[in-house]
């Protein structure tokens, strides 16, 4: 690792400041030999940085094992940080210990991907709206009670008391994936993560839900962390994305700033093998990066991508890790390409 | 769910008959705890001759005269002071009274009674009251059957005992007293009771004015209550009884005990992994190969046989055992699921995760078991009173069948005493077993389809 990334992420609104601020977090997990022996770390996100500001929805997108699942519970202060730190509202989420970390998750809400696993079977609605607020130190039962009714109407499951003593098996995967987000909702937080939410849903309600969740941030000015791996469904949704690949963040930029002048060569792959419901396209053989992502306990020295770009230029790209360059304004990529300015990559017509 | 397993319980026959049966022993161990408390019933089973001496040895239930051709005699008890009883004072002259006393005994049954005796009891300063026994048979003959005197205050005199009687009837050798007496033909190869009216005369002399004579005549039958007698002339029905609230106690304690710690234990180690899991897995391995009986002798032998010690011994010992396994695999696929990291997202505790996220999700199968395993102990209680390690003081089932065992009840042909107790348990066992099973198909519905 030659190059420190020391990059200042841009806050999407100047001057403000950041609702969550990551700063060169990583996340490694030992490994162990014989129970005890340390054998290693698999670097499962390394060295990433970003800000989100309030009311702001970004989305991370990448493929499986890349890292955002670990990111993701970082944030969420499920998973201790190796190193780095996590700012929420100027203050570092670990440092203030228990009575910190409950008060920051109270003001984070979590949804999940698959609504029916992430529902307790043996609960009824009520009781699994409750137990957030409970252990949010609301005491009256009836205060309770009033607030549950009210999120049930915040996300649509109207009139509540028909779902009120329901239990998960009972709804269909829409509503429950309802009954998720008005969890996630219910101590009315200003973070929501949502980590593929609708990767589980008929194609019919993924659009519903995703219509919610945007009216919801709309009306409670939510900043959101989207996380998916699916490009298709990002457009609706985040005014920023993130690009992740083994453990980094390789491109950040407005989402239709990535999604038409996409410059990292694995953005550019992702693009084109998003599939377009289009007859010819079932003679039509898609473009894949060759090769499979690689360990993340021995990553490739250099440019992690380096053994399946194209675009790779020898004696740099498996030599140097590349630092983030910014070449069009507010787009940050981390690759060699743009060491000297701005260029179309090779791979992508700028006029398609 | 509760309320659908229920409504699911009455489709399956064999689970009504179960509960029917868990019901009635319940029932039977409530009427048992109000109508005999605990330290009457010690008293009782604990007590000798005093409380016992007018039961018949032996006896077996009163019922069996329903199946039986040869109908058996009940026990008839009389006293002096009884209204019935014919009774004549007279004073002689001024230091002689003369005190008679009639007991009349009808008799109907096909078989001899096991014995006659007759207790006189005389309060006296210096001269004892002297009695003179005869007893007129219903076909006339007048036997003498004792003259004593009642010194001390108290005389037994035992019909079955009088050697003198039985040489004076010239009675063979394998003929007892008791036949001798009874019989229509004492010398028949197959003596039958003579039936009728037994008239007992207590011919009574006192000697002093403020001397008392008063007495007590009981024939003894051959039948007894509805559980019959054991060797101490103790009625049965008192530690069968009994041995249904100590059977269900033990055996709901042991199996809610070791099935719920069991279940918790496992679940911390499955939460907080690591060197914790590492402890209990090993901790369960090792005790996995220890013997528990063996140990649990042991512990009667050198240490206490008190059932509660050996209930806590046996949870003790059974909280680490093959459960903690299955429960594992359970629950390792129960800490996997979103919903768990839901809860730690929004705050719940390691505890709370434990008890409120991850056990409920158990119980379904938990419920099943825990219903047959109930039955195993009781099984267990009585195999320990029959290795003769059976609390001391409690009457139960086990130690029924084992004092059964140990005076040859069924050499002798006394298979009522080991029956009874032994029939209660199976029907224990039965009745839970059919719950068990029926349960853990509601419970757990992919057995159905097997």
């Amino acid at each position: 690792m030659s190059v420190q990334t020391q990059s200042a992420p841009a806050p999407a609104r100047e001057g403000e400041q950041p609702l969550l601020s990551v700063r060169n977090l990583r996340v490694w997990y030992e490994l162990k030999k014989w129970g005890f022996g340390h054998a290693g770390y698999v670097r499962a996100v390394d060295n990433v940085s970003f800000d989100l500001a309030q009311g702001e929805a970004i989305a991370i997108v990448g493929e499986s094992g890349c890292g955002k699942s670990s990111l993701m519970k970082a944030i969420l202060g499920l998973v201790r940080p190796y190193s780095g730190e996590i700012l929420f509202e100027g203050k570092d989420i670990f440092a203030g210990g228990r009575a910190g970390l409950r008060w920051y998750r109270s003001q984070v809400g979590y949804v999940q991907q698959d609504p029916f696993g992430a529902l307790p079977p043996f609960m009824s609605i009520r009781r699994i709206l409750e137990e957030p607020l409970i252990l949010g130190g609301v005491k009256n039962r009836k205060e309770r009670l009033k607030r549950i009714r009210e999120v049930l109407e915040e996300v649509k499951l109207s009139p509540p008391e028909d779902f009120l003593n329901k239990f998960p098996h009972m709804l269909s995967g829409g509503q429950q994936q309802r009954v998720v987000i008005a969890r996630a909702m219910i101590r009315r937080p200003k973070l929501l993560v949502a980590d593929e939410p609708v990767s589980m849903l008929d194609a019919s309600v993924r659009v519903e839900i995703l219509k919610l969740l945007r009216q919801i941030q709309a009306d409670y000015n939510l900043a959101v962390i989207y996380i998916t791996h699916d490009l298709s469904t990002v457009r609706y949704f985040s005014e920023r994305i993130f690009v992740m690949y083994a453990g980094k963040l390789i491109e950040k930029a407005a989402t239709d700033e990535l999604l038409w002048h996409p410059r990292h060569p694995y953005t550019i792959a992702l693009l084109n093998a998003i599939s377009d419901p289009d007859a010819s396209n079932a003679h039509k053989l898609r473009e894949v990066p060759p090769g499979e992502p690689p360990s993340l306990v021995n990553p490739p020295p250099g440019c992690r991508f380096h053994p399946r770009c194209k675009a790779m230029i020898q004696g740099r790209c498996e030599v140097d890790e590349p630092p983030e360059f910014e070449p069009r304004p507010g787009h940050q990529v981390a690759c060699w390409l743009y060491e000297a300015g701005d260029r179309i990559p090779p791979g992508w017509s700028e006029e398609a | 769910m509760f309320r659908g397993a229920l409504r699911e319980i009455s489709r399956y026959p064999s689970a009504i008959f179960g509960l029917l049966v868990i019901f009635a022993l319940v029932a039977i161990s409530i009427y048992t705890v109000i109508t005999l408390p605990y330290h009457e019933a010690i008293r009782l089973w604990r007590g000798g001759e005093e409380i016992w001496g007018d039961n018949p040895r032996l006896a077996w239930p009163a019922w069996i005269n329903y199946f039986v051709k040869e109908k058996r005699p009940l026990t008839q008890k009389r006293t002096s002071h009884d209204a019935d009883v014919e009774r004549h004072e007279q004073q002689i002259d001024e230091n002689l009274w003369v005190d008679d006393v009639v007991y009349t005994f009808e008799y109907t049954a096909d078989t001899f009674p096991q014995e006659l005796t007759v207790t006189l009891y005389s309060e006296y300063k210096e001269k004892a009251p002297y009695v003179s026994i005869t007893l007129e048979r219903p076909d006339g003959q007048v036997l003498r059957l004792a003259n004593l005197a009642v010194e001390g205050g108290k005389r037994v005199y035992r019909l079955e005992q009088d050697e003198q009687l039985h040489r004076k009837l010239r009675l063979p050798e394998h003929v007892s007293t008791i036949i001798g007496v009874f019989a229509e033909d004492p010398t028949a190869a197959d003596p039958r009771p003579l039936k009728g009216t037994y008239i007992l005369r207590l011919e009574g002399t006192r000697f002093e004015p403020d001397s008392t004579l008063e007495s007590k005549a009981v024939l003894y039958g051959t039948v007894y209550g509805w559980a019959g007698t054991d060797h101490l002339r103790r009625d049965l029905s008192i530690a069968l009884l009994w041995g249904t609230p100590i059977a269900l106690s033990f055996g709901l304690l042991a199996a809610v005990g070791t099935t719920v710690l069991t279940m918790i234990i496992s679940a911390v180690g499955v939460w907080y992994g690591g060197w914790v899991d590492s402890l209990i897995q090993r901790i369960t391995e090792v005790n996995l190969v220890l013997p528990v009986l063996p140990i649990l002798i042991m512990i009667g032998v050198f240490y206490t046989r008190s059932l509660w010690a050996m209930l806590g011994v046996i949870i003790v010992l059974s909280i680490f055992g093959a459960g903690i396994k299955t429960y594992r695999a359970i629950f390792l696929q129960v800490k996997a699921q979103p919903y768990i990291e839901a809860a730690r997202a929004y705050g719940a505790s390691d505890w709370r995760i434990i008890l409120l996220y991850m056990v409920p999700r158990v119980v379904p199968t938990l419920i099943p078991s825990l219903v047959t395993l109930i039955p195993s102990f009781v099984f267990l209680e009585a195999s320990l009173a029959v290795l003769g390690l059976g609390d001391p003081v409690l009457p139960t089932w086990g130690k029924v069948i084992d004092e059964a065992r140990v005076n040859g009840a069924l050499y002798q042909g006394l298979y009522y005493w080991m029956l009874e107790p032994s029939f209660l348990l199976m029907v224990t066992g039965i009745g839970f077993a059919m719950l068990g099973f029926s349960l853990d198909r509601i419970f757990n519905p992919r057995l159905r389809e097997l």
